[in-house]
């Protein structure tokens, strides 16, 4: 006789299949990025106690499938080392994950590898992580390195979108003209020659760094400083799919961080308190408070840098049955 | 004379001549580069001995403190011209053997070609040139082939051996400053290249036949025409016009000259809509040619001096010594077609 808490078990990241008996477990990787030594003991725990499968998330985690739920123990015992290496916050030693909704942050390759990044997404996604995880409320976060955004942020509740300041030394530019057609052509538009110089439009830029990347001569360089644009509350699912609009463009990591732990503050505050298994969209709690009540709580002693601009009004659009 | 200094007597001897002089070297601009979180080794003042970078290649050359890359020469409005300030101090340039060579090709193009480019040789006049000595090659130097690894004409030299700095001094003007401050007395010969991985075979026969070869034609492709192997080459010596009439005084400008590159669109562009030079590939051919075979016709020398940093910074990994390379085959072929 099986007599299972199936709340518990998918709070530890577990899950309910459709095969009775039978679970799934699921490891969370942020930033989607780890020393290749924990796939070989993924492989263990797939050969030992699933069924030799593993399958990639669409977060960048893994899910291993075929666990028997006598099981999970023993794999919470292997996943022990995976957890630690990846410097998960975890409240119970050797019991494996501690919650598991707040999914996975996901990020692109970012700039450790990927010439268009504009920051280290990978490490970035790693400070979110540890200043959110363990939570069980439904949020989901993702980092892109620029705004080809190849990490979909937009399909998330908070994007974070890299972006750098250009800065353009007049005395290094030629005139070649290879930063305002790129930029024409590949992003913007913000670029225009007077007088064989180059004038930046600081309103339609979006610090996506196409001048750096193209300027033979190293005119244009990146800012210090790293900015991102936060992008707010997209989603996909069944009643209201919808992309994330743009909330504050030049904004800096420390805010991010802080915007994302005030809203855990609002949605806890204002969640339906009869949502199915205590889990809601925070777009639909949004749509019902109104944006500013919860523009409220989410700048509550936040700091923003002065060049920051924030969307005054937010409209989401999206798909509606 | 030799000397051996510690870092505190050479700083003294940088700060002495900083009063009369403006100092540039290769430094290390953090954050400078075209990457994210990458740096840029270029010339830029130095005010210490540890900002000057001795174990790498820097990506842009010397030139720009000979040649700025933007120049105003002079600023008219309406009957009246003045000339551009030149600038207030001498200065000195802290470079390696391959750019020291580089400085008699630019010398040969704005003194010797004709006639003397004014705002050239006030500068040039200017200023005296520190060597930097060259323990090992950097990757892509071809500098041995071309004959460039070791130079005398220098106002003094500068080896780094981890504890002090060798000096080799020939300059009457900083006679007195290292005879303050030196720790010790010694012979110093300046550390130079004797051999580098790449290799370059330039070879004798070459004619303008050459310019027929299929040798040329991948570089329509490869090349994306961004000029950065001009910007970076302590040679090229192409510069345009811009005259300016500012936005707010249509009746007020100024003239300057900027560097130009034969790789961008624009370079063969004439009155009429014409353009000489349109693939990639021809002008490849034309850049290649310059450097190796036309410059030498007319002064006995190659312009080309191997520093190798058009190979370092081409982003399509096109390799200029190894377009060197391919000549050899080329004359053969385009010798059978003639035959």
């Amino acid at each position: 006789m099986m007599d299972l808490n199936t709340k518990q078990l998918k709070r530890n990241a577990f899950r309910v299949t459709k095969v009775r008996g039978y679970t799934a477990s699921r490891i969370r990787v942020p930033g989607g990025h780890m020393q290749s030594k924990y796939l070989v003991m993924l492989h263990e725990i797939a050969e030992k106690y699933g069924n030799g499968t593993i399958h990639i998330t669409n977060r960048q985690g893994f899910e291993i499938p075929g666990i028997k739920f006598e099981s999970m123990p023993e794999v919470n015992k292997l996943l022990q080392p995976i957890i630690e290496g990846l410097d998960i916050n975890q409240s119970d030693k050797g019991q494996g994950y501690s919650a598991a909704g707040t999914r996975n942050i996901t990020a692109c390759i970012g700039n450790q590898v990927c010439p268009y990044g504009c920051y280290d997404t990978t490490n970035f996604a790693r400070k979110i992580e540890k200043a959110v995880f363990p939570h069980n409320l439904h949020f989901k976060i993702a980092l892109t390195g620029c705004h080809n955004d190849c990490a979909k942020v937009r399909m998330h509740d908070f994007g974070i979108i890299g972006m750098t300041m250009p800065q353009y030394d007049k005395d290094k530019c030629v005139n070649c003209g290879a930063c305002v057609k790129k930029c024409e052509k590949k992003s913007v538009n913000a670029l225009q020659t007077v007088n064989y110089k180059v004038e930046r439009n600081e309103g339609k830029c979006i610090g996506c760094g196409e001048c750096v990347l193209n300027c033979p001569t190293g005119a244009w360089t990146r800012s210090k400083e790293k900015y991102y644009r936060l992008t707010l509350l997209g989603r996909s699912g069944k009643k209201n799919p919808r992309l994330a609009e743009n909330y504050v463009k030049w904004i800096d990591e420390e805010s991010i961080i802080k915007i994302i732990k005030n809203t855990y503050d609002y949605v806890e505050k204002y969640i339906d308190p009869n949502a199915f298994e205590g889990k809601e969209h925070i777009g639909y709690i949004v749509d019902r408070t109104g944006f500013k009540e919860y523009e409220k709580w989410a700048l509550k002693d936040v700091k923003l840098p002065e060049i920051a601009e924030v969307s005054t009004t937010m409209y989401w659009n999206g798909i509606k049955y | 004379m030799g000397y051996s200094l510690n870092i505190d007597n050479m700083n003294t001897v940088i700060k002495k001549w900083s009063e009369s002089y403006l100092i540039y070297a290769p430094k290390c601009f953090e954050g400078g580069g075209t990457f994210s979180d990458t740096d840029v080794v270029r010339y830029g003042q130095i005010e210490n001995v540890e900002e000057i970078v001795f174990n790498k290649k820097s990506d842009f050359s010397f030139k720009e403190v000979l040649l700025p890359i933007s120049e105003t020469l002079f600023y008219f409005t309406e009957d009246s011209v003045k000339e551009a300030d030149e600038r207030k101090k001498k200065a000195i340039i802290f470079l390696r053997s391959c750019d020291l060579h580089s400085v008699r090709r630019l010398d040969e193009i704005y003194l010797n070609n004709g006639f003397e480019d004014y705002y050239y040789k006030r500068l040039r006049e200017n200023v005296k040139f520190i060597l930097l000595g060259c323990k090992s090659s950097f990757e892509n130097c071809f500098c041995v082939d071309m004959q460039t690894n070791k130079v005398d004409s220098y106002h003094a030299s500068i080896d780094y051996d981890g504890e002090s700095f060798l000096i080799d001094n020939k300059c009457s003007d900083f006679e007195n400053d290292f005879e303050n401050s030196f720790n010790k007395k010694q012979d110093v010969i300046p550390s130079y290249v004797t051999e580098n991985h790449v290799k370059v075979n330039i070879p004798d026969n070459i004619t303008l036949d050459i310019i027929k070869s299929k040798m040329w034609d991948e570089y329509d492709s490869r090349c994306i025409s961004c000029g950065r192997c001009n910007f970076v080459c302590p040679t090229c010596t192409c510069f345009t016009m811009q005259d300016i009439f500012y936005t707010d005084n249509g009746k007020a400008g100024e003239r300057r000259r900027v560097w130009a590159s034969c790789m961008v669109d624009g370079y063969t562009d004439v009155a009429g809509g014409g353009s000489y030079r349109k693939n990639n590939g021809q002008r490849m051919r034309f850049k290649v040619l310059h450097k190796v075979y036309d410059y030498k016709k007319r002064n006995g020398y190659h312009m080309c001096v191997g520093c190798g940093r058009c190979d370092d910074i081409c982003p399509q990994y096109i390799s200029y010594s190894n377009c060197i390379n391919k000549l050899e085959n080329a004359m053969k072929e385009v010798n059978e077609i003639e035959s």
